[in-house]
């Protein structure tokens, strides 16, 4: 009884993961069609500025929350302005310069930090299931996963800024007609979508090791949870992340983490074949 | 010849002639005399500069201590330092070019056992004798090479004893999914057998795996008395994070054939590290007279610079550049197999990691081995064992009988 509820618990923290890692690319993605390839360096970043401020003795939860969201959603404006606005609409020429950006950024760091792994520990402790031990942070992760979800909802559906978002996101050149200018729709968009990103990082310092390196690890977990999902951002997020949280922590207590990554893919590759613009492609398509 | 008055004269003016300018000459012919070249290959970047950093400070140490003492049968050292950025296919082009563009006397270098078999054949087949100095799994049978590390005759041979005699008999393994981890596990399991103990599982975890959640419930519901983890590299610290965050750290002990060789003890908090125990051939926290003294002109030559060395990856190679001119000193000669022949002979020396024999048969090393646990970022020794012989390469290699044998042996350790 204990065991089935500790396997439930990891299965939701491995969902929740997975939702909290791949929302900020869905934003871009969702509203922009903008594939950034930089998103998991935009987390490595979030998690550099959790354990640096930590470092220099900001307090833990500044340092986790609220520092690498500001941090990120700066360097989101920057990269914007530069590199982004300039390839609209052209997404084979976005990949490219994202992909280079996210070359330049992990030798970036590199340089600066070195190469070797860095963290925070993880606060709050543990509680007692039973026969089981569980970290505390593993639910705060579910309530963040749970909070943010709701935050993007709420903004989208309930802010003048969201609705010009989903007005730009629907039709563009209508939205321009109409008096909204996409370029600055786009830019705080992916502004916000990069603080989301350093939020991230910020959030999984402290239960993964922080290296230049750490995106490669999650970046691509996230790219197959927002394709996956498909076009409705955030219930294709939600969903998706749902599915293959549970696919990928199920057959890794079934079996190794090498297998849970392939039921991953293989569940992944076979919804694609039959739902090839992702599950809200079908699906609760009038969705957010 | 008659001794006439005008021969006396010649001869004393050639004599006064020659005395004044032997110094001359002498200074001219030191001078003139090629500086020995060396090569070293360790990561000074990438995923393995950890301990790769380390490592380049003692092979540096090692090579300004013998230029201060005169150089090697009168020559200057000169040491070319390789930076292959963990990355395999620079490691065979800079062997490759140590061998046969710098012509080097030997190449000190390697860190995983995979950049040690690229280079190793590369070496073998440009005559170039090759010191890996690393802690390993054993079996390297190869007359061009020297190892100088531990192999798990020697430390999980320690650690597993302790495991079961402290902690109880029932282990779990954890190990990285590559050939050191698939190996060491075996020996793992080996050694528990042989103390009456039961492996009740062994997984394996590729090296990018950072989410250890589903693993730490599966020990907890399998109940072990110890959990041995021969987990390698930055993504695999996060389990020892999330072990110490759901509280594990007070209900299962850790042990680590690998814990220490990098910057695990600097990275994680006392609260995540301390009690972890492994074994090792050095640690810093060795108390001699001779790591003392070590360790007081390492850190007067680097100051601030100078890096935490851990467990043994950094003194090994330390050590390694100590036997090769040891070698050098009794051949006379730097050439490869004469070299050879004199380190074959039975080196012994005097080390900070206590006394250190070459075994002719293995090219393996006899060295002390030390039980440590982790404690407030360094390590604190429990245990010394003198002596240990790389007994599980002796079973397999013998390069006297053999020496033209040129393989790894996957020591056969039956389940």
């Amino acid at each position: 009884m204990d065991y089935a509820a500790v396997v439930a618990l990891q299965i939701l923290s491995g969902v929740a993961t997975l939702v909290i890692v791949s929302l900020g690319l869905a934003v871009v993605f969702g509203m922009m069609r903008v594939i950034n390839l930089a998103h998991g360096e935009f987390l490595m970043l979030g998690g550099y500025t959790a354990v640096l401020a930590y470092g220099r003795g900001v307090n833990l939860w500044i340092a986790l929350l609220i520092l690498p969201p500001v941090v990120v959603g700066i360097v989101g404006v920057v990269v914007e302005r530069l590199l982004i606005r300039r390839l609209y609409g052209r997404m084979v020429d976005t990949m490219l310069a994202t992909w280079g950006l996210s070359l330049a950024l992990i030798g970036g760091v590199t340089m600066l930090f070195g190469n070797s792994v860095t963290g925070v520990s993880a606060p709050l402790g543990s509680f007692i299931i039973g026969r089981f031990h569980v970290s505390v942070y593993d639910l705060f992760l579910m309530l963040a996963a749970v909070v943010l979800s709701v935050a993007v909802w709420a903004v989208l559906k309930f802010t003048p800024a969201g609705l010009l978002a989903r007005g730009t996101m629907q039709n563009a050149e209508m939205a321009s007609a109409l008096g909204v200018a996409p370029d600055r729709v786009y830019a705080v968009t992916f502004a916000a979508g990069a603080a989301l990103s350093g939020l991230a990082g910020g959030l999984i310092a402290p239960i993964s090791g922080v290296v230049p390196t750490m995106g490669t690890a999650y970046i691509a977990k996230a790219f197959i949870t927002v394709i996956t999902g498909g076009a409705a951002m955030l219930t294709g997020t939600l969903t998706a992340s749902g599915l293959l949280g549970t696919v990928l922590t199920s057959f890794t207590f079934l079996t190794t983490p090498v297998f849970g990554e392939v039921a991953l893919l293989i569940v992944a590759i076979v919804l694609l074949r039959l739902l090839p613009r992702g599950i809200t492609g079908r699906f609760l398509r009038r969705a957010l | 010849m008659i001794l006439t008055r005008r021969n006396a004269l010649k001869t004393a003016i050639y004599a006064t002639g020659a005395t004044l300018a032997a110094p001359a000459i002498m200074r001219h012919a030191a001078l003139g005399a090629d500086p020995i070249k060396i090569a070293g290959i360790h990561d000074a970047s990438g995923g393995l500069d950890t301990y790769g950093a380390p490592m380049i400070a003692c092979l540096n140490y090692a090579v300004d201590e013998l230029n201060a003492g005169g150089g090697l049968l009168g020559r200057e050292v000169m040491l070319k330092n390789y930076d292959p950025q963990s990355n395999i296919q620079l490691y065979t082009q800079f062997a490759t070019e140590a061998a046969t563009k710098d012509k080097v006397a030997v190449v000190h270098g390697g860190i995983t056992s995979a950049s040690r078999e690229a280079i190793r054949p590369i070496l073998k087949k440009f005559n170039t004798l090759y010191f890996y100095n690393t802690q390993y799994e054993g079996g390297v049978c190869d007359r061009n090479e020297f190892s100088t590390g531990s192999t798990p005759a020697q430390n999980v041979n320690k650690l597993v004893p302790y495991v079961l005699k402290n902690w109880g008999k029932k282990v779990y393994v954890i190990a990285a999914d590559y050939n050191y981890g698939q190996i060491t596990s075996k020996w793992i399991a080996k050694y528990t057998r042989e103390g009456g103990g039961e492996v009740m599982a062994t997984e394996f975890f590729p090296l990018d795996v950072t989410n250890f959640g589903p693993l730490i419930s599966k020990i907890q519901a399998a109940k072990p008395d110890a959990v041995i983890s021969a987990l390698v590299g930055g993504a695999h610290v996060s389990f020892y994070r999330q072990w110490a965050a759901a509280g594990m750290k007070k209900q299962i002990p850790l042990a680590s054939t690998t814990f220490g060789g990098g910057n695990e003890s600097i990275v994680l908090s006392p609260e995540e590290g301390d009690g972890i125990v492994s074994a090792f051939s050095y640690f810093q926290e060795v108390d001699t007279a001779e790591n003392k003294a070590f360790l007081e002109g390492f850190h007067k030559k680097l100051g601030d610079k100078a890096p935490y060395l851990g467990a043994e990856l950094a003194m090994r190679t330390y050590i390694g550049v100590q036997l090769w001119a040891e070698g050098v000193k009794r051949a006379k000669s730097i050439d490869r197999m004469e070299v050879i022949k004199a380190l074959e002979s039975g080196v012994s020396l005097a080390t900070p990691a206590g006394k250190t024999t070459l075994d002719a048969k293995t090219h393996h090393t006899t060295v002390d081995v030390f039980l440590a646990s982790c404690s407030n970022h360094g390590f604190k020794v429990l245990e010394t064992f003198p002596q240990q012989p790389p007994s599980d390469t002796a079973s397999v290699c013998d390069l006297i009988a053999h020496p033209n044998e040129n393989k790894q042996y996957i020591v056969d350790i039956k389940l």
